[in-house]
């Protein structure tokens, strides 16, 4: 059933109506059967920031594979078209074919921010879906979440029936199978032994599948004392699934293509998933590990097929280190250089390390169009960026610098974090130090350098060697901001952008919390608080109010540091890392001590390789050339780091 | 050598805009591999102009832009219609294509009017179809004033107009399944009259549910002319409409 003849009288009335058609290139759904498991997967977030995503595009099209499941997608309609759905009685709707959010079997969610997880309430709410997990009956579409933050599911265990950790290329595959026999048996007339918890316990037994409802979580007086299955078949610690080689998943086949605009509107194409540069505080380097790269011949034929097929300028070969990517030379200059290209088409590398070789990538790949180009030191100091493991030497800096403006380049980006641990006034004003050095070493080359400090809050995250930091207070995080105010004002060349040290708050709230904060998150959502990622949507007092109504304290809850012996509302949910290495990471990095890139040097035993019994997949023996990135290790060692060659190589190309 | 294409927009993709429209075109020409004229400098662009912006949510059948092919490039110009078709969305349809001079005027200049169809709605809603007596009433009412002024916003400021001499056509009601609907011919110059201020000069109490622009027409030396023919063959609106919905 479509909704379209409804919804198209409303699409007069709201803005930028393109982000409910659907109609994008590439767009390729199985045709409807009673038989087929159907998956709607949510984007929690507005059409143009949930489309470009990467994870929910590759499952999409690997449902649509599959002879017993089809996916349409949804995204969380903006303000102005709930309205007008909610006036109309309307439910929330899929964008490929308008299909009412009801007639799916599975609504899955992504969740990559915390601040969208009040949307995921909204659109089960439109969906006519009740929102807790306890008062969903029968008849009801299963709730599934995956994605990044479910590493800490507990903030949405209320209200998720089935959480995925890890990567989902296999698990919904599993998941499809175990839903599809529960509907073909309730067809029959014998809905499963135990209807729907029947399914549920069925799905628990899928290894990275993780389902709330079946454990207790036991409290000592305020404090969390354990998190337990409720059953002997219910696993005790949910492990992370990691899929082993990459090159055995050439997906995005068919990348979308939206017909108006969206962020990252390009080809995107994953070159490695992973990283092991162990910055502390970043959270998918350690829960995405170990590293696998996709062979070099199978991001080359991606790109080309991509660019042919989608008629994008411009590909992005994503991951959390591009440049460390083993083929970066070799692939960048393939893409350069191929007549297909002509010229016209311009690459671009997220996450760029910061050392003259990166530079030297980008000079490369932006021959025109070089405006701005960014790195991010993280810290200002030396010393505080080893307490991060962001081994980032002021030389390092200042050398990327140097050849990015004597290149060509007229606006270098820095980007910080500020109250990290250990933190003192002279590592946040070093920040605008830093800044001020690079705009000097710009003016040598460029008469107008400008250089832009963009400062974060830092949140501490679950499942890495910060966990245990007690956040920085709002009004501590304020005054580090005031600080780099007064230290850059009357700096023409240094604009300094922070990000709201509120949000950092809310943020903090929804990573680290326990299932007690989903009372908060139903509270801030009742009051009308989504699209909480958006500046003029955001309202820091909902989230203070709710904590007040709910007896919770932001002090225990975010501000106050954490001890080895404390029970973590994460505890049960592994991302493959050993709690004594991450004990031990975060004593190492109080002790200012750096830990080198493991790929190139001998193991630390981390965990996420050898519990998995999979390794690290690289593409080429040779470490990449260039900077050291101030580890000190010799990177120029070719080949005498025993590392593992992709057994994809011999698949290169396959699609 | 510069290339006139006319096209058809319809269905579901009449939503985008006109700037998400010249993205398509784009990605369209590089999928077929067109070799198009770039622009010099820093920031090098194909060379592509577009005519009058539809505006978003209004269908079409006489959509034009120029093109500009690269130096000595060779080009089958009366296969462009079918190879771009095929790599444009569902519901973009490349009608015609003709080589044109050097000197001709940019659309943008040349275009001295539209034709417009409008199916009209009671309300601003227009969720029911308007009563075609009604209708009647307020387009003889309207053809009979000698002015029609409407409030429009410009530079912040709200101005006054007489847009009567815009109205340079306007048909009685004809009857659809869905409803009636009128033809209009809307005068582009000084300053472009669109079918929304056509309808609020109608009356309130009209909305429309579906607008389509018919053609485009370029007025020169007393004689009015299309910016490109449509050969015989080229697909027809219901077929167009067909291939969209």
């Amino acid at each position: 059933m479509t909704l379209w003849a409804q919804i198209e009288p409303l699409l007069a009335r709201v803005q930028k109506p393109a982000r409910y058609i659907g109609c994008e290139d590439g767009l390729r759904v199985a045709p409807y059967s009673p038989d087929r498991v159907g998956w709607l997967l949510i984007y929690p977030d507005a059409y143009e920031i949930g489309l470009p995503n990467q994870g929910l595009q590759i499952l999409y099209e690997l449902l649509n594979e599959r002879d017993d499941a089809r996916a349409e997608r949804a995204y969380a309609p903006w303000v102005d078209m709930e309205e007008q759905l909610r006036r109309r009685h309307l439910p929330l709707f899929s964008v490929d074919q308008h299909r009412p959010a009801r007639e799916f079997d599975l609504l899955a969610f992504n969740l990559s921010a915390e601040l969208i997880y009040t949307n995921v309430l909204n659109c089960l709410d439109l969906a006519g879906v009740p929102i807790h997990s306890a008062h969903r009956g029968p008849e009801d579409p299963l709730v599934v979440a995956g994605g990044h933050c479910t590493f800490n599911p507990e903030p949405m265990a209320d209200f998720v029936d089935v959480f995925v950790i890890g990567d989902g290329e296999e698990a919904v595959g599993e998941i499809t199978s175990v839903v599809h026999d529960w509907k073909m048996a309730a067809r029959r007339g014998r809905p499963g032994s135990r209807g729907r918890e029947g399914v549920l316990r069925n799905l628990a037994r899928i290894p990275g599948v993780y389902v709330p409802s079946l454990y207790d979580v036991v409290y000592d007086g305020q404090d969390l004392a354990a998190v337990v299955p409720s059953y002997p078949d219910v696993p005790a610690q949910v492990e992370k699934r990691t899929i082993a080689d990459l090159g055995a998943w050439p997906y995005p086949r068919r990348q979308l293509v939206p017909m108006t605009e969206v962020v990252h509107d390009r080809l995107n194409v994953e070159i490695f998933r992973g990283c092991t540069r162990g910055c502390r505080f970043c959270q998918a380097g350690m829960i995405t590990r170990p590293v696998r790269e996709r062979p070099v011949e199978q991001v080359r034929h991606m790109v080309r097929d991509g660019l042919r097929r989608t008629g994008y300028d411009e590909v992005s070969l994503t991951s959390l280190s591009s440049a460390d990517y083993s083929g970066i030379g070799e692939t960048v200059s393939g893409i350069i250089n191929d007549p297909m290209c002509t010229g016209q088409v311009s690459v671009s590398l997220p996450s760029l390390r910061v050392d003259a070789f990166t530079v030297g990538i980008a000079t490369e790949i932006q021959k025109v169009r070089r405006t701005g180009l960014t790195f991010a030191p993280e810290a200002g100091t030396w010393r505080l960026r080893q307490v991060i493991n962001k081994l980032i030497r002021e030389e390092d800096l200042y050398g990327a610098v140097e050849s990015a403006f004597s290149q060509g380049w007229r606006r270098v980006k820095l980007y910080f974090l500020t109250g990290l641990p250990t933190e003192t006034d002279e590592d946040t004003v070093a920040i605008a130090e830093l800044a001020r050095n690079c705009v000097a070493i710009g003016r040598q080359s460029v008469r107008s350098a400008s250089v832009t400090a963009s400062v974060g809050g830092f949140v501490p995250k679950p499942q890495t060697p910060f966990q245990w930091f007690g956040q920085n207070t709002l009004t501590e995080l304020q005054r580090k901001i005031s600080l780099l105010r007064e230290a850059t004002r009357g700096d023409r060349g240094v604009q300094l952008r922070w990000h709201d040290p509120k949000a950092t708050l809310a943020e903090g709230l929804a990573s680290r919390g326990d299932r007690r904060m989903g009372a908060v998150i139903e509270d801030v959502w009742r009051q009308g608080g989504t699209f909480q990622e958006w500046s003029e949507h955001f309202d820091l007092r909902l989230w203070e109010q709710a904590m007040a109504r709910h007896g919770l304290s932001v002090e225990s809850s975010v501000y106050r540091h954490r001890d080895r012996a404390e029970v973590l509302p994460w505890g049960h949910i592994s991302a493959g890392l050993h709690q004594d290495f991450l004990w031990q990471d975060w004593r190492d990095a109080l002790a200012e001590s750096g830990l080198e890139d493991c790929r190139w040097t001998p193991c630390y035993d981390c965990g996420a390789c050898t519990g998995y019994g999979i390794e690290h997949v690289v593409a080429s023996a040779v470490p990449p050339a260039g900077g050291s990135q101030g580890t000190g290790q010799d990177l120029s060692r070719a080949g005498a780091v025993p590392v593992k060659l992709s057994p994809a190589r011999a698949r290169a190309g396959t699609s | 050598m510069r290339v006139r294409i006319r096209f058809a927009k319809a269905g579901k993709i009449r939503w985008t805009s006109h700037r998400d429209t010249a993205r398509m075109w784009e990605r369209a020409f590089r999928r077929i591999g067109l070799p198009l004229a770039y622009t010099g400098g820093f920031s090098p662009r194909p060379k592509v102009s577009f005519g009058l912006a539809l505006p978003t949510g209004h269908e079409s059948m006489a959509e034009y832009l120029d093109i500009e092919l690269a130096a000595g490039a060779s080009v089958d110009v009366a296969a462009l219609p079918a190879s771009l078709t095929a790599a444009l969305p569902t519901g973009v349809d490349a009608l015609a294509a003709c080589a044109i001079g050097d000197r001709e005027p940019s659309l943008q200049e040349d275009v001295t009017s539209c034709t417009w169809r409008l199916a009209l709605g009671q309300g601003g809603d227009a969720e029911r179809p308007a009563s075609p007596a009604e209708v009647t009433t307020a387009v003889k009412e309207l053809l009979g004033r000698p002015e029609a002024i409407i409030t429009r916003q410009r530079k912040g400021r709200d101005v006054t107009e007489d847009v009567r001499p815009g109205i340079i056509s306007l048909s009685l009601p004809q009857i659809a399944p869905e409803g009636p609907w009128i033809e209009c011919e809307l005068g582009t110059r000084p300053r472009g009259l669109r079918p929304v201020e056509l309808l609020a000069v109608l009356g309130p109490q009209l909305g429309a549910n579906r607008i389509c622009r018919l053609h485009q027409w370029i007025e020169r030396d007393g004689e009015r002319r299309e910016p490109l023919v449509l050969p015989p063959g080229a697909p027809d609106a219901p077929r167009v409409m067909e291939r969209a919905s």
